[in-house]
This record gives structure tokens, sequence and C-alpha cells, in this order.
């Protein structure tokens, strides 16, 4: 049996579903940062899978991997920097507490 | 046979430390079981002959956004988080929502019929990514850049004590 295509969307499909559940079932936002960067890496491997089996001519897909990958490392800095940011003030970075904005 | 061996091995590299990274209680344990889930999907890319792409992920992501999540874990409350409540009250209903999501999305994969692509991947796409960044991608690669900029100043205005 030969590895297709579809396997590895199916394992892409499965990662997402995990940091879909990390976001929304966590208190933390580090936690939750941490399930939006499986989630980003489900997408790269769909990404990569059908560049190697749709459109094998180009590396088309290797190109949009790379820029969700810097992406990806621009938005774990700005975040983290954010949770470091409302721990200062709020003194908790649990994101049931933090609802300063919340009538 | 091979292959699908390989396959089935970084699949669950991937996947099982990736339960632990959205379970587990204790928040050091969970960012460390992120860096095998990050190097299962390195191993994916390789058997998927992306080299460049899978260097890259072992830099950034294995590197740098593990180590950067660490330190923010250290710096704030708690430690490893292990005293107080990780999970909030929608926790149930948030684990219906995306098992019913990856069960419609599986539904769906299975069954769309794929076209076969012709051709082959150019041996070692490194020379072949790097040329097609800065000819027909060069608008995406100029901006990118200045969004690594941005977040850059971004990053550091946001997070800088106030004096």
């Amino acid at each position: 049996m030969r590895v297709g295509l579809e396997h590895y969307l199916v394992v892409s499909a499965v990662l997402f579903g995990l940091g879909l559940y990390g976001v929304l079932s966590r208190r933390n936002a580090v936690a939750i940062l941490m399930g939006i960067e499986l989630m980003l890496n489900a997408a790269n491997v769909n990404l990569v899978a059908l560049n190697r089996y749709v459109a094998p001519g180009a590396v088309a897909g290797h190109v949009f991997a790379l820029v969700i990958i810097t992406l990806a490392a621009c938005e774990a800095a700005v975040g983290l920097a954010l949770v470091l940011a409302a721990y200062r003030t709020l003194e908790t970075i649990h994101v049931d507490e933090i609802n300063v904005m919340k009538w | 046979m091979g292959e699908l061996v390989a396959f089935l091995v970084l699949a669950a590299l991937t996947l099982v430390p990736a339960v632990v990274v959205v379970t587990s209680r204790n928040l050091v344990r969970a960012a460390m079981a992120l860096i095998p889930s990050l190097l299962g999907v390195t191993g994916l890319f390789v058997l998927l002959q992306a080299e460049f792409v899978a260097g890259i992920q072992v830099l950034i992501y294995a590197g740098a956004i593990a180590v950067l999540i660490l330190f923010v874990i250290m710096l704030t409350e708690g430690g490893t988080g292990l005293a107080v409540r990780q999970v909030n009250t929608q926790r149930w209903p948030g684990l219906a929502a995306a098992a019913g999501f990856v069960a419609a999305l599986v539904a769906v994969l299975v069954r769309t019929p794929w076209p076969a692509g012709s051709g082959t991947l150019p041996a070692g796409t490194t020379a072949a990514v790097g040329e097609a960044f800065l000819t027909e991608f060069v608008l995406a690669f100029e901006v990118s850049s200045l969004v690594l900029l941005v977040s850059l100043v971004g990053a550091l205005v946001i997070a800088r004590r106030e004096p």
C-alpha cells in the first residue's frame, strides 16, 4: 500500500482538530498560543502535501508554507509580548479572568 | 512499504505529543511536548521531499518558538500551572466541536477525487524555492519581510516595561 495524498490530509485534519480543542478548552493564554501553532502546522502539512501530489511541477506550496512559518514566528512574538503586557497590568494570563472590556 | 512505515511512525510522533500539548495540566510538559510534535511534522516534510521547509521548520518552530513559549511560561505566574485549573467551562462542548469538525473534514477529504499531478519535483528543492521567491513570489517575500520588521518593533514596544 502506497502512501497517498489522503493519508497526509487526514493526519493534518486530526492535528488541526487537536489544536482547535486546545484553543477552545484552555484558560492559559500561552496554552492557547500553543494550540494555534498546532493549527498552523496542520495547514503547512496540507500545503506541502498538495504541492507534492497535485502540482509537483512547481514549488508554490513550499513557498506558501515558508511564508506561513514566517508569519507564525511574528504571531508568536507579538502574542507572547501581549501576554507579558497583560500579565503586568492585570496580574493574570487566564483568558476567562481578563474581562475589563466586557460589560 | 518502507515509506508507509516511515509515514506511520512520523504521524504517531506528530499526533501523540500533540494530544499531550492540548491536555496536559503541566504547562511546561505541554510546551516540551510541542517540540517532538513539530519535529514529527518536520519528518513529514522530509517524506514529502521538502527539505528546505523541513530545515526552516526545525530552526524556527522547534528552536525559536518553543524556547520563546517556555520563556513566557517561566515569566508569568504559577510556573508549571499545576496549582490552578487549566480548562475553562466549555471543555466538553469544545471537544465535541473539534471532534465534529475533524469528522466532517475527514469525510470530505476521503470522498474528494483529487487530481493526480503530472511532473516531478525538482531534485533538491532549495534552489527552486529560492528562485521562486525572487521571481514569481517576490511581492510575498517583500511583504513578509516588512511584516517581520513591524512585528519586531511591535513586540518590543508592547513588552517594554513602562518607564
